[in-house]
């Protein structure tokens, strides 16, 4: 069994682990690389079904061919496939593209507000109907109370803390300082009313080990990630006005593989094409503890 | 299965030790000595320690890595990353945080080895002994101990050799025997990543070479088949007709045509075909697989059972249990309150029936104590409220490990050392034994309750003698008949001078095996996909756990009739006016509705 085998066999366990004991359960997709592998992970763990729905947060600034990927997988691969949006912001223009606050403010506003009004069901949820092929007003508005989400401990401070099995008060807080144990393969699955627990199946995944999976498993990328003659690519996906190319040349995953093992970017953050990360020194922890993913 | 030979080149290592004693400065030595640090680091640190008239030390070095960290990927805070030219290291570590021991455990629980630091001047303390238990509890068996400090003892081969003498005859006495003892200076950098000339009484590895000699672990394949089930799937709604009994395997292998039987129920039934998405078909399938397989026969089977072998070693069942276990939440454990215990896939409500000693991890000196505090080392013995499938830790330990929940938090761990008798050992043998024989139909359960559009469920109707039982039993049969559903009456009298013919005239001490058969009659006529009406005089809470025991269900409701309930029988519904049959009938018609058993109409 090499390490690729290892990482898949935890991941799915974990992913199993969390379709058997929470009742409200989804999964975020942001359309990026990790949360890709993440939803491969679930056909994986669930005989080539995915019985998860999944959760988009559409920010109306992502860069159009991430929404076009997400609707022709959820069709090819009948995902129950959900999407919010904070539509107050977007009328009232409070968003940083229109000039009208900061990045940091356009995140809480677009992402994380809508996140959790998406979670919680106290905005309207947009679901597929597979049979007409187009989104609908969820009738369901129950509150989700375990979500999975596709973070990795090597991305970037914060994330490094967290558990597999991280529980959220009912603020969504998270107490980074004192964290329950986890051992043996067994996770955090009771939670106390009113609070929910993010699932963290990439945990021990590096960026590395995520794009060696996509070869080795052949996982559809949106093509954004590779270089189209340009001389640029995305290494990390996020909303159109704030998330910026890195130099490279690399077309296919192998070319990015081999990039990422030359060590090109050993001293350059993965998330360094993200602007609202440097916006105010510890950006991503604060957002993460206010419920940004 | 030939990519399974491939040579793994990652290990997981933890570093544990008492405060204070270095573990940050060998991992700070460690990455220096490995090339593994970003270029111009060291040097950077070095300057500012000079700058700021402090003497450098290595443990700045992690902190200044650790406040970078979003600049590259050498560290973050839980892990710290290395690696010599034969294999990659993952140092899980959270050094010098206040909820160590929590962290530590979590960190240790996915290493396969660990180095153990002792201050050489300090000598051997209070954590450097409980953490060598913590790492014995939690199974690491490769350890290396490094005497730290060297140059603070001026290199003095006693020193070491005391320690070395002292400690061994600890690790002893918890079974572990460390891989080596290395006399070290994180600081000077002496056998770190070579032998020192200030040393030259030390002959033996280096911290780097014992690291290397650690073995990556293979599990053998050749041990008994274990694989608690996660669940079973089924996709029939996207057209999937496969049922899936879907796991991890924790030991062993299983095949095509191999014979599994779970337990605790004793269902069996043959592998019919191992289960994958994209990925090689396969017809056998080993140790540290997430996979699953279908079977040859419809049996049913949930979450919480642990699938073995036929004719390979069987998983030990029962719900008292003799644990070793440790620890860690903030309020003790007590005395009395219940419990969640998880083991497995099983999850279950335990107790403390007796606490034999608490041993304090630091010099493994006994106690005798009321409760179980943070961070204490306890034997006891625990009572489950169901009986669940594990193995004993010298047969198994992967599935001896289990953790308790207190508050929604796990808040300990342990590992079960032996299998008790308990109450219904004797029926559940029975019980197991039968379904291991049992001839299975090829009518699943779930497809007799969409035929009939109801669950099958027992309605136990108890209470004192002459109260009126049997006509609202009878009443509640009509209802539901009338309604359409597949519905009986027993009463227990019905099998006295049937069923039970041979043991009635020796009557007295035989109220048990009264109540298995009856549960053994249930049995049947639950498993045809009916709801049964049974009553009996005054059951009790431990009839009650007989007839679970035997029966093949979740679906129990219990009645009460009379204005005291008499007995310790947790109660769904009490009924204390029996004038008004048709008006009590509706309320347990209700309660089916309710549980989902019948279908409740807009």
């Amino acid at each position: 069994m090499n390490h690729l085998d290892k990482l898949e066999n935890r991941s799915i366990h974990i992913l199993r682990e969390a379709y058997s004991e929470f009742n409200n359960l989804g999964m975020l997709w942001s359309i990026g690389k990790d949360s890709t592998v993440l939803l491969w992970l679930a056909r994986k763990a669930f005989f080539g079904h995915v019985p998860i729905p999944l959760i988009h947060v559409d920010t109306n600034y992502k860069i159009p061919e991430m929404i076009e990927h997400r609707d022709r997988l959820a069709r090819e691969w009948k995902l129950d496939m959900i999407y919010g949006q904070n539509t107050d912001a977007l009328e009232n223009k409070e968003t940083f593209p229109d000039g009208n606050t900061t990045r940091l403010k356009c995140c809480k506003n677009l992402k994380t507000n809508a996140l959790k009004n998406t979670l919680n069901g106290v905005w309207p949820r947009y679901r597929m109907n597979h049979d007409t092929k187009e989104y609908e007003i969820d009738k369901n508005r129950e509150p989700f109370t375990g979500v999975i989400v596709g973070v990795r401990s090597d991305e970037e401070g914060s994330r490094s803390k967290e558990r597999y099995f991280s529980p959220r008060d009912k603020n969504n807080d998270w107490d980074i300082g004192d964290q329950p144990p986890e051992f043996w393969n067994q996770y955090k699955t009771d939670f106390a009313p009113g609070t929910h627990v993010r699932i963290h199946p990439l945990l021990d995944w590096t960026e590395l080990d995520i794009w060696e999976y996509i070869k080795r498993e052949n996982i559809p990328m949106v093509s954004l990630y590779f270089d189209q003659g340009e001389g640029k690519r995305y290494r990390s996906l996020g909303c159109a006005p704030c998330t910026n190319p890195v130099d490279s040349t690399a077309k296919n995953v192998d070319e990015v593989i081999e990039e990422l093992k030359t060590g090109k970017f050993s001293n350059i953050a993965e998330r360094s094409g993200r602007a609202q990360d440097k916006e105010d020194g510890g950006g991503l922890e604060e957002l993460r503890k206010d419920g940004y993913m | 299965m030939e990519h399974l030979n491939k040579q793994d080149e990652n290990m997981n290592i933890v570093i544990v030790g008492h405060v204070d004693h270095g573990k940050s400065t060998i991992i700070g030595r460690l990455l220096a000595d490995t090339n593994s640090l970003p270029e111009g680091k060291l040097e950077q640190v070095k300057e500012t320690c000079r700058r700021n008239s402090k003497p450098f030390e290595y443990a700045f070095l992690l902190d200044a890595l650790k406040d970078e960290q979003s600049q590259g990927i050498t560290i973050d805070s839980a892990r710290v990353f290395f690696n010599t030219k034969k294999r990659n290291y993952i140092i899980i570590d959270a050094p010098g945080h206040i909820e160590f021991l929590k962290n530590m455990v979590t960190g240790a629980s996915r290493a396969e080895s660990a180095l153990l630091v002792i201050d050489a001047n300090e000598g051997i303390k209070e954590n450097s002994k409980r953490h060598g238990y913590m790492l014995s509890m939690l199974g690491i068996k490769q350890v290396s101990v490094l005497v730290n400090k060297m140059d603070l003892v001026d290199y003095d081969e006693d020193t070491y050799k005391n320690i070395v003498k002292e400690y061994t005859k600890f690790l002893e006495k918890i079974d572990i025997k460390p891989e080596s003892f290395i006399p070290v200076s994180g600081m000077m950098g002496d056998a770190v990543a070579s032998l020192s000339d200030n040393m030259p009484w030390y002959e033996g590895q280096t911290v780097l070479e014992s690291l290397d000699n650690f073995k990556t672990k293979k599990e053998p394949e050749n041990r008994p088949f274990r694989m608690p089930v996660q669940d079973v799937y089924k996709f029939t709604k996207d057209g999937d007709n496969r049922r899936i009994v879907a796991g991890n395997i924790e030991s062993g292998k299983v095949s095509v045509g191999d014979e599994v039987v779970f337990y605790p129920s004793g269902k069996s039934s043959k592998v019919k075909s191992i289960e994958g998405f994209n990925r090689e078909k396969t017809d056998t399938i080993g140790v540290g697989y997430a996979t699953g397989f279908t079977l040859e026969e419809q049996i049913y089977i949930k979450r919480g059972e642990l699938a073995s072998i036929y004719n390979q070693k069987k998983p030990k069942v029962s719900s008292r249990i003799k644990t070793n276990l440790f620890w860690l939440g903030r309020k003790p454990m007590k005395k009395g309150k219940e419990y969640k215990f998880k083991v497995g896939t099983s999850k279950v409500i335990a107790k403390i029936e007796e606490i034999t000693r608490v041993i304090d991890a630091s010099d493994l000196s006994n106690a005798k104590k009321e409760s179980i505090d943070r961070h204490d080392v306890a034997e006891c013995i625990l009572t489950l409220d169901k009986a669940i499938a594990f193995d004993e830790v010298t047969d198994i330990d992967k599935t001896s490990r289990f953790v308790i929940v207190d508050d929604y938090e796990i808040a300990g761990g342990g590992i079960i050392q032996k299998a008790l008798e308990d109450d219904l050992s004797e029926v559940r043998d029975k019980v197991m034994l039968r379904n291991y024989k049992w001839e299975k139909s090829i009518i699943t359960k779930e497809e007799r309750a969409e035929k009939y559009n109801q669950k099958s469920s027992l309605i136990l109707i108890t209470g004192k003698e002459d109260v009126g039982k049997k006509p609202l039993a009878k009443t509640l049969e009509k209802k539901l008949f009338n309604d359409g559903k597949i519905v009986y009456f027993l009463g227990i009298g019905n099998l006295l001078y049937g069923v039970d013919a041979d043991i009635k005239a020796t009557s007295n001490n035989n109220k048990e095996e009264h109540l298995r058969r009856l549960a053994e009659v249930a049995n049947i006529i639950l498993d045809s996909g009916s709801i049964l009406i049974v009553t009996a005089v005054g059951l009790t809470k431990e009839n009650l756990d007989t007839i679970k025991t035997s029966i093949d269900t979740e679906n129990i409701q219990t009645v009460w009739v009379g204005d005291e309930v008499t007995t310790n029988i947790p109660v769904d519904i009490q009924i204390t006016d029996t004038n008004s049959l048709e008006a009590e009938s509706n309320r347990i018609k209700g309660l089916l509705q309710k549980e989902g058993i019948i279908f409740k109409p807009w």
